[in-house]
């Protein structure tokens, strides 16, 4: 499919910001919207809506029928063994959270939780709130001065008092690629579990949970073209068995009576509440999306951009690079010598392009560069060369207004 | 001594000199360059306004009766937005800043600068500001 095919899919990407056309480098925080996924939005709350699970009626039949195919469909995308694998959350965040709540009453005092350096905030405070309640430590694998995990570090604080080790795929900040498989590897024989991010790998190329051979990834459908508030668990079924649940309330029971409760199988156990259905049935046209563009042309385009991309600023004069990992996602995490994120980002709004400036949820990493953060253009399948020329010219703008 | 008003009607007009965004934020960052230094010893954390973005730092005292603002921030074009923020303000009674609204900033289409979102600690000054009025006011009595 060839770009401009891509990019029609999308209106968003038709309308200016301050009387420029919008080029959208926010992808990280957010991907764009495709036609096919807001008209599922629309079809559903105009033909079918109605709740899941619960009614004898046709639009109830209908509405099931279309949620619990997305959970066939991410089983497909993810490799998963089985569709109860696949739990549906509000998002990455709320799955790590459901993981760490889970973990409570299995961690005690000896015991350690490790982390990397390369954390979004997302995945670190609810082990640091694990870490406080059951007693266990926290550790953390430092990073390179090129973005990448230090693997040394990792193997040396990897030891059998390690019951978790929880780390993303792809750094938000940075772009960073994570060797997931090894690290994996190394943890299980440690007896450890296995916890991964997937938040930022997920929209670039494709996932294979049982290659990786990981416990449980978690992931967002809005940083994948889909809708936001919906996102979802992967998890072994023996962990997911083990896990208690971490909500309780309607769906998630099999028998109530007054003083106690038995809870429903696999995936239901972990889906308390009425849960976010158009956003699953939006989330299903996406990944239908994502698979006419093909995984592959989304991962080899994306990577092209980045080798121009990262060409084009560095011939900006001052303009340093952040994350230089040899396996790195298209993001361009960068300063100018000499001028503040924010300024620049500022700037670079009012030419229109969409940026994010700051310390992207990352404190640890812009602390261990001495940062007060950076600017970082995050790209997509629709991204295109046009666009990074037109913040590299801009960028150069801002530099001249602001020295 | 000028009043608030006064004082805005003068930035109103200044600024109307401009064309275009750039024209605008070219003398905002001249503004901020222009702006004095907070002294080290006043760069604390009591007097630090922690934003995501950027950092602003805000000290006040008060001398006859009027309070005196001096403040900074680590990025230019927010000092340049302080250095607007206090023209009104500097100098003035404290009733009149705890009340006071920077509606200035509306027709100079700068209003987005102090959207919670900008996260760069100027929303937090205006409010910061507001509250030095409130208290110097109680200790005036």
């Amino acid at each position: 499919m060839n770009l401009s095919v891509i990019r029609s899919h999308f209106p968003i990407l038709r309308r200016e910001v301050h009387g420029l056309p919008l080029v959208y480098l926010d992808n990280a925080a957010t991907t764009q919207k495709p036609q096919a996924v807001i008209d599922a939005l629309v079809d559903y709350y105009g033909g079918y809506n109605s709740n899941v699970h619960r009614g004898v009626h046709q639009l109830s039949q209908e509405a099931t029928d279309a949620f619990e195919k997305v959970r066939q469909q991410l089983k497909g995308h993810l490799n998963a063994a089985h569709s109860h694998e696949i739990i549906f959350t509000k998002g990455t965040t709320d799955s790590i959270n459901l993981v760490a709540h889970g973990f409570r009453d299995l961690l005690s005092a000896g015991d350690e939780i490790l982390v990397t350096q390369l954390e979004h905030h997302s995945n670190l405070v609810p082990w640091q709130i694990l870490a406080q309640y059951s007693g266990a430590t926290l550790r953390y694998v430092s990073m390179d001065g090129h973005g990448a995990l230090n693997m040394k570090d990792f193997h040396a604080k990897l030891s059998t008092k390690t019951k978790i080790l929880a780390f993303n795929h792809i750094s938000n900040a940075l772009g960073t690629i994570n060797p997931v498989k090894e690290m994996a590897a190394a943890a299980r024989a440690m007896g450890a579990t296995v916890v991964v991010d997937g938040a930022q790998a997920l929209p670039h190329s494709a996932v294979d949970v049982q290659d990786l051979d990981v416990d449980f990834y978690a992931g967002s459908a809005h940083k994948m073209y889909g809708p936001t508030g919906i996102g979802m668990l992967y998890g072994k079924t023996s962990w997911l068995e083990k896990l208690p649940p971490y909500q309780g309330g309607g769906e998630m029971i099999a028998e109530v009576a007054m003083d106690k409760s038995s809870y429903a199988g696999l995936p239901h156990k972990f889906e308390a509440g009425t849960p976010n259905i158009a956003g699953v049935i939006g989330w299903g046209a996406a990944i239908q999306w994502m698979h006419s563009v093909g995984m592959d042309q989304i991962e080899a385009h994306e990577q092209e951009l980045l080798v121009y991309g990262t060409a084009l600023l560095e011939s900006i004069p001052g303009v340093k690079i952040y994350g230089k990992a040899p396996k790195k996602a298209a993001v361009l995490s960068f300063n100018v010598a000499g001028l503040h994120p924010y300024d620049v980002g500022t700037l670079l709004d009012q030419m229109g392009i969409a940026v994010r400036t700051g310390q992207h949820c990352t404190q640890p990493i812009m602390d261990e560069f001495g940062i007060p953060g950076t600017i970082r253009a995050s790209l997509a399948a629709y991204t295109s060369k046009e666009e990074l020329d037109a913040l590299a010219r801009a960028l150069e703008k801002a530099i001249a207004l602001l020295s | 001594m000028e009043s608030i008003a006064q004082r805005e009607a003068d930035i109103i007009e200044e600024f109307s000199f401009f064309d275009d965004w750039m024209d605008k934020y070219e003398h905002l960052i001249a503004l901020g360059k222009e702006m004095p230094a907070l002294e080290e010893p006043l760069k604390i954390e009591s007097n630090q306004i922690k934003g995501c973005q950027s950092q602003v730092w805000l000290h006040a005292t008060m001398e006859e009766g009027k309070i005196r603002f001096e403040a900074d921030a680590d990025a230019i074009i927010t000092r340049g937005m302080i250095a607007l923020l206090l023209r009104p303000v500097q100098g003035q009674n404290p009733i009149e800043i705890a009340e006071y609204e920077f509606g200035f900033l509306e027709p100079l289409g700068l209003t987005a600068h102090l959207s919670p979102t900008r996260a760069n600690g100027l929303l937090s000054m205006v409010k910061q500001i507001r509250l030095y009025g409130v208290a110097f006011q109680a200790i005036r009595g």
